[in-house]
């Protein structure tokens, strides 16, 4: 069903603006390029069209179609409402700056669209460009906050469905900034879909369940957004500690709770519960390189995740300043972030405008540290354990989003063969959202998933199929995706499922710490089993 | 009469000058931001050119932290001069964006040379008596009747763009086409009258002279063709006063997109000198009505933030 669709058009009819359909988008590369290996997005069930608000013939938010007119009047008030209060420096001096400077200067020249995978895997459905959000609070800031001229700014019209579709929208987006990083003026698009998720979340209550109730609020509740308490947490290290042992000959114990270690090591805890030789891996190498680390059994602090990045800074500001508190308590020089991009840049980057004091303790990526282990000579490596193509997939968040681009090159070069080492095209900076980004990698209601494999996540896995060209499509020749965050390796497992990869045509995933361990010269050969997933 | 000219221009650039100083304050007294930097970050010296950090080093916060005034320049001048992002991802655009930039500039180029030339004669006549003068001449001249097509025929190619490419009209209000068409009329018009009755620029030259030595007197030839280049200089002189009070203000926004936004990278090191800022900060109050923050305006930042869900 691909139509013209306008700016303006959101405020009109009921139901779906549009819907993707296989002839809209563009056939992945070989092996999948027939039809038949490519199904289509199943529509959206009956039952969630009647009772959700509808933007594109999917859901994410279940937000309710309201029912009275007075359910429709308040959606909008209290839409207005955050809007002003997210340009009051008290409200929202974490991000005033920026969100004027987008709102003001966009030269409407849609130079960013053609950088948004979203955008260009939907066959360039006007809906998905960055600036159509954009363009939409921008009018209705300046029609019905400031009251400014429409002749000036542009015109819309504002009630219930505008407010709503505009907040799905909102939840359309990565979140990655590729699409920043290309406009010619500074205008980021994404921090906007971002501000509306904000208006949304802090001052209407409305957000993706999986993010806000299953998500930060299960981790304020609980401790962790697995669920997981202290005791379950380090009873699950502890199998890990003794699978790890066996399957590496080395014994493996994780410390907890060491006063005075150098390094507090903050893992995202769905790495415990759904890749657990990836936290086990990290025990091998830092106790081997002699370092003086710990987790914490404290509150919060055994789950690095921060999903306030992704649409709420109060959520944020709680999160950031319980493993801050961690820290702190156990007197450890720094914290080191385990692989899990949006944990690095909330912590590291964001956070360091949150903790002052005692709670201003350092932290860093686990990149270089592991970079630092290699350099040291204290673990031999045997590159040739890694006898298999291994291509390279970046983490927005650490590398367009915080420079950390080269240690973990570096790693790969001294565990696998150069030969055998990929890149993505384009990759580093410029490298394209695994499609899990901004909380996607974890949301799955009614056919959300089906709706991230062919829009958001499809973009990584032709860069994925385009890497391994030359290569045998078939199990018998392992092809290893290295991605060294949780939520990339979630949306590259889904989507490796979702097409049957490893099955059909040998596409595996994992992390980095996986491979350096696979190479140690003291693990028995055999570590990475291709067998975990 | 002969005034009137002189009163418009005056008053333009007064208030081009109080509203970019405007925004610039404006800019720069916001609150403090959290971090959002986006990379490549030009000042990052030996890693720039790959988009690296400082956070790619062990223990960054124990070493010196390099920042290149140079790496900035070798990114702002091209992008400033040749807008070399956008012709990186927006060729199309980029061939008429750029005519009708680097036009603008060149205009100013002309009139700076002009105002340093009316400056001179007032100062020290004999040194423009001769070929130097000659030459400051030929620069206008050279830069004035250059700049003013470019910008004629990229301003035609925007607006060419903007009607019809879907996309660009979608997003494209009442103002932006005005804008456009602004540009083309002020700029049309100083053409016109520079072909017409101006060729040597010498009676634009005048006025501007006259300007910066505040000597608002008739000018030669202005009798026998006065219209188009009285109305070519207030059309000029309001478009001037225009550009600061609308979206084009972007040379300003720009500034600071890079410089606080997207290359803000400057850490907040424990007893530093940000401390104290954000800690004020974090006391604002916060009125964000939501049922997991309820805030009431007497809710401070900091007390949100350290609420325990956990009992
Ligand atoms: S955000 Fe930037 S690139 Fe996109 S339309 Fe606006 S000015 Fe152009
Ligand atoms: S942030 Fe990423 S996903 Fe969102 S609009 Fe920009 S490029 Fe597209």
């Amino acid at each position: 069903m691909k139509r013209s669709i306008s700016i303006k058009d959101i405020s009109k009819g009921t139901g779906p603006l549009i819907q993707i359909t296989a002839e809209d988008q563009i056939p992945l590369p070989p092996p999948y390029d027939k039809p038949e290996f490519d199904p289509p997005i199943p529509p959206l069930s009956d039952k969630a069209r009647e009772n959700f608000v509808c933007l594109d013939d999917t859901v994410a938010l279940n937000l309710p179609i309201p029912k009275t007119e007075k359910e429709e009047e308040q959606l909008v008030n209290q839409f207005l409402s955050g809007l002003e209060k997210c340009f009051s420096e008290d409200n929202n001096w974490t991000f005033l700056q920026p969100l004027v400077m987008s709102m003001e200067h966009c030269a409407k020249c849609q130079t960013c669209s053609d950088a948004c995978h979203i955008y260009e895997e939907s066959g360039n459905n006007p809906l998905y460009r960055p600036t159509f959000r954009s363009e939409v609070i921008r009018r209705i800031y300046h029609k019905y906050i400031k009251k400014a001229s429409t002749w000036v700014h542009g015109d819309i019209d504002l009630n219930w469905k505008t407010v709503a579709r505009l907040i799905e929208l909102s939840y359309r987006c990565n979140v990655c900034r590729r699409c920043a990083q290309t406009c010619p003026i500074g205008v980021d698009n994404a921090l906007l879909a971002r501000e509306i998720r904000k208006i949304a979340s802090q001052e209407m209550g409305i957000a993706a369940k999986e993010i806000h109730d299953d998500g930060s609020m299960l981790q304020l509740k609980v401790g962790s957004s697995t669920g997981m308490n202290k005791r379950v947490v380090i009873d699950n290290v502890e199998f890990i500690d003794e699978d790890i042992t066996e399957m590496t000959g080395i014994e493996t114990k994780t410390p907890f709770d060491v006063e005075g270690a150098d390094i507090l090591m903050l893992h995202n805890a769905g790495e415990i519960m759904a890749w657990p030789e990836n936290p086990g891996c990290f025990a091998v190498l830092f106790n081997a390189a002699g370092l003086s680390w710990t987790m914490s059994s404290d509150f919060a602090a055994y789950d690095g995740i921060n999903y306030g990045v992704w649409y709420d800074d109060v959520q944020f500001a709680r999160t950031a300043l319980l493993h801050a508190q961690a820290a702190q308590k156990l007197g450890v020089k720094k914290i080191v972030l385990g692989e899990c991009g949006h944990a690095h840049k909330a912590l590291t980057v964001i956070a360091d405008k949150v903790l002052t004091g005692d709670l201003n303790i350092p932290r860093e990526s686990c990149m270089p540290v592991l970079l630092d282990i290699v350099k040291s000579g204290k673990i031999k490596f045997d590159k040739s354990r890694n006898d298999f193509p291994v291509v390279l997939h970046d983490p927005c968040n650490m590398v367009r989003l915080m420079g950390i681009v080269s240690p973990q090159r570096e790693i790969l070069k001294a565990v696998v063969p150069e030969h055998r080492i990929l890149e993505m095209a384009p990759h580093g900076v410029e490298n394209y959202c695994c499609g899990g980004g901004s909380g996607f990698a974890i949301m799955s209601g009614h056919n959300f998933a089906d709706w991230r494999h062919h829009m958001t996540g499809r973009r990584k896995f032709r860069q994925i199929l385009n890497a391994f060209q030359n290569e045998p499509m078939d199990q018998d020749h392992p092809k290893y995706v290295c991605a060294p965050c949780s939520n990339c390796k979630g949306q590259i497992r889904d989507i490796i499922n979702y097409y049957d990869a490893w099955e059909k045509h040998g596409i595996y995933y994992g992390g980095l710490v996986e491979l350096m361990v696979n190479a140690m010269v003291d693990v028995k050969p055999g570590f990475i089993d291709w067998e975990w997933r | 009469m002969q005034l009137v000219p002189y009163i418009v221009a005056y008053v333009a650039i007064a208030i081009f000058i109080v509203a970019v100083i405007a925004r610039f304050v404006m800019w720069s007294k916001m609150p403090l931001h959290v971090r959002w930097e986006l990379y490549p970050v030009a000042h990052e010296a030996k890693k720039a050119h790959y988009g690296g950090s400082y956070l790619e080093e062990s223990e960054w916060w124990n070493k010196p932290r390099e920042v290149s005034l140079l790496g900035e320049l070798k990114v702002m001048i091209p992008e400033i001069l040749f807008l070399v992002a956008l012709k990186e991802h927006n060729p199309k655009l980029w061939i008429r964006s750029f005519p009708f930039h680097f036009g603008l500039y060149l205009v100013i180029g002309c009139t700076v040379v002009m105002m340093g030339t009316g400056l001179l004669a007032a100062i020290a006549p004999e040194l423009i008596a001769g070929g130097f003068g000659d030459l400051l001449r030929y620069v206008i001249l050279g830069l004035g009747a250059v700049g003013m097509a470019l910008a004629i025929f990229g301003a035609l190619g925007l607006l060419q763009r903007r009607l019809t490419d879907p996309a660009l009209r979608d997003a494209t209000s009442g103002a932006d086409l005005f804008n456009l068409v602004f540009f083309i009329i002020a700029f049309g018009c100083a053409f016109a009258s520079f072909l017409i009755v101006d060729r040597d620029f010498a009676i634009t030259a005048a006025f501007v002279a006259n300007l910066v030595t505040f000597n608002p007197v008739a000018l030669p030839g202005m009798d026998a063709a006065f219209y188009l280049p009285t109305i070519s200089a207030a059309l000029l002189s309001l478009l001037v006063l225009y550009i600061p009070l609308t979206h084009m203000s972007h040379f300003v926004g720009k500034y600071f997109a890079y410089h606080a936004i997207r290359w803000n990278d400057a850490p907040n090191l424990k007893g530093g000198d940000q401390e104290e800022a954000i800690n004020g900060m974090l006391v604002r109050p916060l009125t964000w009505s939501a049922s997991h923050i309820k805030g009431d305006g007497t809710k401070r930042w900091a007390d949100a933030a350290t609420e325990d869900f956990s009992k």
